[in-house]
């Protein structure tokens, strides 16, 4: 009540100034949106362009007429060095990463999760320091030693060698244990009076129950896996495994090593390495905000 | 653990086996093995190795290259750092404060999140291009002959554009999300005691935001050094030549194409000892943030 009486007159006598500040803010808020926007922006008008305008007079602000057929052929067209691997190819291997670590993670660290959390257990202590200590170490720092084990495994080349080592750490199963910690302890109690086993409790109550965390770490995860650079460069040689973003480097140097540098389908194609996780994050946005905070990555 | 745990035994470790099985054979494994190796000189064409103690280590500290590269790399990750959590705050203040459009604004301000480092890195190329970029243009006016992979300095300030602009979002979202859980009862306590904005922001929302801050120049700091290879590799166009690199970089350069296995991994220790350190740090204040029920 008290703050009402105090702001109302402040608000009449000098609405000018208030308005001014609001001007203010938002024209810094719409310049920082430029900011942001505008390089993918240009971007994809810069797509719309044949070869030789790119070439002669670099990134385009109005749009062209070669859109349509840059994607098409960024998509269709077997580029590479080996010729024999197109854009959809890679787009569907970019699937395959980010679905694929994204519901690994989550399986494997809520079931690790679920078991410390829930459990007497003995060890429970040990397993907890085994898997959090990975946390310490990110894939960039041992890359050269993770790279010799999967040589020796043989599994280069592989979806397995390609996916497997990334979730070996523990993001996801210190989140679900943060998220199992909040869980009221009725729940459990409630549910083995009822004679629930624990496989009951996990898959019809706890799962059920952390549906939305299940969502927003599903999109946190997919746009890491999707966006992995350095694993896969090393991994896959074979260019029937590239991903979009590990395989744009090899295209664009295919592409720019000609006379006129093929800039239009290079670009397109980076448009589509973009598109999927940005869709994803805009339209999910709330989960995705949910996730990158609660998660304390 | 919970009060009311299952007693069940066979079931929490076959739920852990998963989880366990990939963790030694993908972290340990790897992790102690580069420990060992950081002690043993490779041979060149892969007739075993020996043991030299700790030349690789003493061996860098005297390498030019090795100490130019750490030198870039602190400097790099503290003006990456700095900026995007500068500019991020800023935008965080003002996203905060309008009413009007805030949630476009955020939507606007975050997508970047989703865009790959090399991806980015190529959208660099494209603007910092020697002849027809926009951005060597805005320098070039300045009277810089900007050449992109020619001139050092050239090629680590695109370097440090482009990571800062990658990074904003990630730092928008922690800051906007920590302004808003200032309560607004504080906030208006502020009002009455405080008439200046300027005053209010630095003496009552600043200080309420330290947690976050903090935990973000953590966050940064291992962006900067890690996260950055794809924009650094894209923007070097993987000719390293003269130009700018981070540490990560290198222990990549000199292990994959270098063939020099004990020397990269001494510096992979060397990183794995400022992670864990830098790690630790952070382990602190997230167990002061988070409070379990």
């Amino acid at each position: 009540m008290a703050d009402t009486t105090l702001e109302a007159p402040a608000a009449t006598r000098r609405p000018r100034r208030i308005r001014w500040e609001t001007v203010g803010d938002h024209v810094v808020l719409i310049l920082g949106s430029l900011l942001m926007m505008l390089p993918p922006l240009i971007a994809l008008t810069t797509a719309s362009h044949d070869a030789v305008t790119i070439h002669r007079e670099g990134l385009q602000l109005t749009l062209g007429d070669d859109l349509g057929k840059n994607f098409k052929n960024a998509l269709f067209e077997k580029g590479g060095f080996t010729k024999n691997v197109n854009g959809m190819l890679m787009l569907m291997n970019s699937f395959i990463l980010g679905i694929g670590f994204a519901v690994g993670k989550i399986i494997i660290s809520m079931m690790a999760a679920y078991a410390i959390v829930y459990f007497r257990l003995r060890f429970a202590t040990l397993a907890f320091w085994i898997i959090f200590t990975t946390l310490l170490l990110p894939l960039e720092v041992r890359i050269l030693p993770s790279y010799e084990a999967i040589q020796k495994l043989g599994l280069t080349n592989t979806y397995t060698g390609l996916i497997v080592p990334l979730i070996a750490s523990a993001t996801g199963t210190f989140f679900f244990r943060q998220f199992f910690l909040s869980v009221p302890e009725e729940l459990a109690e409630a549910a083995r009076i009822d004679g629930a086993g624990p496989w009951k409790f996990f898959i019809d109550i706890l799962v059920p129950l952390s549906r939305t965390m299940i969502a927003a770490i599903f999109i946190i995860m997919f746009v890491f896996g999707w966006n992995q650079y350095l694993w896969p460069t090393l991994i896959t040689t074979d260019e029937s495994f590239f991903t979009l973003v590990r395989g744009i480097k090899q295209i664009v140097l295919t592409y720019t090593d000609a006379n006129i540098p093929e800039h239009g389908l290079a670009l397109a194609l980076a448009i589509v390495a973009m598109i999927p996780p940005v869709a994803i994050v805009i339209f999910f946005q709330n989960w995705f905000v949910k996730g990158l905070t609660e998660s304390d990555k | 653990m919970k009060r009311a745990g299952f007693d069940n035994i066979w079931l929490p470790v076959a739920l852990l086996l998963p989880q366990l099985m990939i963790i030694a054979i993908f972290f340990y494994w790897p992790a102690g093995w580069a420990l060992q190796s950081s002690f043993y000189l490779q041979d060149p064409f892969g007739f075993g190795s020996t043991f030299v103690g700790a030349d690789n280590y003493t061996s860098l500290i005297g390498n030019d290259h090795y100490l130019r590269v750490a030198w870039f790399t602190v400097v790099f990750s503290i003006l990456v750092t700095f900026f995007s959590l500068a500019i991020a705050l800023l935008l965080a203040v003002k996203a905060d404060k309008v009413l009007r459009g805030a949630k476009s604004y955020r939507t606007l301000l975050m997508w970047v999140y989703a865009i790959a480092p090399p991806v980015a890195g190529f959208l660099g190329i494209l603007f910092f291009d020697q002849s027809t970029g926009p951005m060597t243009r805005f320098f070039q006016m300045f009277g810089w002959d900007f050449k992109l992979g020619v001139d050092y300095n050239a090629t680590a300030t695109a370097m440090i554009i482009v990571s800062v602009w990658k990074q904003i979002p990630v730092n928008f979202i922690f800051f906007l999300s920590g302004l808003q859980s200032i309560p607004r009862s504080v906030r208006e306590a502020a009002m009455i005691d405080n008439r200046s904005a300027t005053g209010r922001f630095w003496q009552v929302t600043f200080p309420l935001l330290a947690p976050t801050a903090f935990f973000l120049l953590i966050i940064n700091i291992t962006y900067a050094l890690f996260d950055t290879f794809g924009i650094i590799d894209a923007l070097m166009k993987s000719n390293p030549g003269n130009n700018p690199m981070t540490l990560v970089y290198k222990v990549y350069l000199d292990g994959f194409r270098g063939n020099d296995l004990g020397g990269s991994s001494a510096q992979s220790v060397v990183l794995m000892v400022l992670v864990l350190a830098l790690t630790v740090f952070q382990f602190r204040l997230v167990e002061r943030r988070i409070h379990y029920t």
